[in-house]
């Protein structure tokens, strides 16, 4: 899967999640970049990238992703679908 | 809404909840509720969920939610937001994760037992506060099972074992619900079970954001909640409607003749059929009716229902309707048939364009996405159609005061004169104040009935509990019986007393059971002769709209009443001086 193919599939997700039709993230989004994006929605946030594209992230991983960037490596890695 | 109808699309549901919730708000016909969160761990996404399925009910929640495991803090001491809130129902969230003291190895039985009661009375004091504050309804979880056991298999079986513990604790807590009308648990640890508690306690969540659950399992955790809080007020689904080829046996009886149905202990298939038909009569014990909906001759549809080896014989049925009319049609004349709402109905059909065609044609209906039959009985079950609060035993008859009703049709067939068929019926009724043994008939009565309904107030049994100690009120409930059968509670009246002689008519309610039998008039008269010793001068009555009620639109200008007031909405109100009032029931005999 290429970059820009998993950086569309989690536009994706972040439109559904915050539900707006506006966000675009690339790698250095962070929380900071979307409003509703706090803790409690960040868990859903990775419960709905996990399912996207098949794959978990551990805990570690999770407290020391900085932006979409880190996150968009895990996958490239892991992701099975 | 299908996506929120078990089996759910979980990550679907999580992605897509804000989409889903606007959707569901644009339903103008809501019933609000304030429900309060106290929760022992992070509640966010439970809520979140929970106002999804709720609406999808048809109510709208207003929540409180307590601080992050403030629920103890919140029910003892009390917070101003919390008192202001007032709420209709209190959830208490907590889970294994708060249980504070489990026994250990050097703990001696004595000690273990101790231990077990300073658990439990930590709830039971939660839960008395609670009832002593507020005039709400209390859902409690129970606990679910640990994660890891350190003995073992023999973690069940000894007092030492976190398993023996939570087993006993929850065992407590079921004696508490045995005992009181407002309390009900929340079974998350048969829930947990269902979903796999492996999955369900992955701990990531738990150490991560302070879930006690994984997030994918809350939905699960929600729709069960959720299907209580729709079963107090009221929202559970009456009656099947079933059809029967593929559906209640293997094969097509039109087709393949009765002797070839799989149905009985013979083959694999035969069985599955047996235990699902069996599943569907024990509803008739909770007072689900049972229907047929099929397309078939009417001959062969008995022949499969009188097979031998069947457990649903043609006698459990109401209505039968084999016939080759759209299965909408069919559905419309049971609804009419019965006196219920089609929207209280769960159709089961195999045939994914049946339930298609009735999804769309039949506002309201379930139509359960059955797959294989052996999914058949959990689909049906994980659903929660029929979720039991409050059980009366009006409920177990319930199948044969239908059948009760079907006789008096054949014999009002044989008078040409109306009256005559009321005198040979030789009704009586009892009309009196309420009696503690009928009051969760009567909030029962008050959530179910949506037709014969003036004003669609609901009561708990807390608020039937309220008026039934209150002076200010005359509160009168109507039994009927006749040849056929007795009907049992069948009509309420709940009269609030103002300015000394004012009686102003909050609740007048009556089961569609007894329609056109005057048990309406007998109950106004009764009401009458109660006002006139409290000395009313004048009764006021209200009349308000709702999609169901058309029914007594004009039921009180029928009794006499005069229209003082209609507004825009249709709401209106009535006032009758009832210092001439003469007795208009003629057909029932009444004692108290």
């Amino acid at each position: 899967m290429t970059k820009e193919e998993i950086f569309e599939r989690l536009n994706n997700v972040f439109r559904d999640v915050f539900d707006d039709e506006e966000i675009t993230v690339d790698e250095n989004t962070t929380s900071d970049d979307i409003e509703d994006w706090d803790s409690l929605e960040h868990i859903n946030l990775i419960v709905a990238v996990e399912s996207e594209f098949g794959m978990k992230f551990n805990m570690n991983e999770v407290t020391t992703m900085k932006n979409v960037g880190d996150m968009a490596k895990i996958i490239s890695e892991r992701a099975s679908k | 809404m299908k996506e929120l109808e078990y089996p759910f699309d979980v990550d679907y549901l999580i992605k897509n909840k804000k989409k889903i919730k606007k959707k569901l708000l644009e339903n103008a016909n809501l019933l609000e509720k304030k429900i309060a969160i106290l929760g022992g761990s992070t509640t966010s996404e439970i809520k979140n969920m929970l106002e999804l399925f709720l609406l999808n009910y048809g109510i709208k929640p207003i929540f409180y939610e307590s601080e992050y495991n403030k629920f103890w803090e919140d029910a003892m001491f009390g917070n101003e937001e919390l008192d202001n809130f007032n709420p209709d129902i209190i959830y208490i969230h907590t889970t294994n994760r708060n249980i504070i003291n489990y026994p250990t190895m050097y703990d001696d039985e004595k000690t273990v037992n101790d231990l077990l009661e300073q658990e439990y009375s930590k709830f039971e004091k939660m839960w008395d506060k609670l009832f002593e504050k507020f005039n709400a309804t209390i859902i409690q979880n129970n606990f679910e099972y640990p994660y890891y056991r350190l003995l073992g298999n023999k973690d069940a079986s000894d007092v030492h074992g976190k398993i023996n513990f939570i087993t006993r604790l929850n065992q407590k807590f079921y004696d508490y619900a045995n005992n009181s009308k407002s309390f009900f648990i929340n079974d998350i640890n048969y829930v947990s079970a269902c979903y796999g508690l492996d999955k369900w306690a992955n701990q990531f969540y738990w150490h991560m954001y302070k879930y006690a659950m994984e997030v994918p399992a809350i939905p699960y955790l929600s729709f069960n909640l959720a299907n209580i809080i729709k079963s107090i007020y009221g929202k559970n689904k009456k009656a099947f409607v079933l059809d029967l080829d593929n559906t209640l046996w293997g094969g097509i009886v039109g087709d393949d003749g009765v002797e070839n149905l799989a149905i009985g202990p013979e083959v694999p298939q035969g069985q599955v059929f047996y235990e699902f038909q069996d599943y569907l009569k024990q509803h008739k014990s909770l007072g689900i009716i049972l229907n047929v909906n099929s397309k078939n001759e009417y001959e062969n549809a008995i022949a499969g229902l009188e097979h031998p080896a069947g457990c649903l014989k043609p006698d459990d049925f109401i209505i039968i309707k084999a016939n080759w009319n759209p299965k909408n049609m069919n559905i419309k004349d049971i609804a009419e048939e019965l006196n219920l709402g089609a929207d209280s109905f769960v159709f089961v059909d195999d045939n994914p364009a049946e339930r298609a065609i009735v999804q769309n044609y039949v506002e309201g209906i379930a139509t359960p996405e059955i797959d294989v039959p052996e999914n058949y009985i959990k689909i049906i079950d994980r659903n929660g159609y029929f979720e039991v609060t409050n059980f009366s035993s009006e409920d177990l008859k319930k199948s044969e005061l239908y059948k009760d009703n079907a006789k008096r049709s054949q014999m009002m067939a044989t008078f040409d004169n109306y009256e005559d068929y009321l005198l040979s019926l030789k009704m009586k009724a009892e009309i009196t104040d309420f009696k503690a043994i009928y009051l969760e008939r009567i909030s029962q009565l008050s959530n179910k009935s949506n037709q014969f309904n003036l004003t669609t107030k609901r009561y708990s049994l807390s608020d039937i509990e309220e008026v039934n100690k209150s002076k200010d009120y005359i509160k009168i409930y109507g039994k009927l019986e006749d040849i056929f059968g007795d009907n049992g509670v069948i009509s309420v009246v709940i009269g609030n007393i103002k300015n000394k002689d004012e009686l102003h008519i909050d609740l007048w309610i009556m089961s569609c059971r007894v329609l056109k039998r005057n048990m309406e008039y007998a109950m106004m008269d009764k009401l009458v002769e109660k006002a006139k010793k409290k000395k009313i001068k004048v009764i006021y009555g209200y009349y308000y709209p709702t999609l169901k009620n058309k029914m007594v639109k004009e039921f009180y200008d029928s009794l006499g009443f005069e229209e003082i007031s209609c507004d825009d909405e249709g709401n209106k109100v009535y006032r009758l001086d009832i210092t001439n009032y003469e007795n208009k029931n003629n057909v029932i005999e009444v004692y108290e």
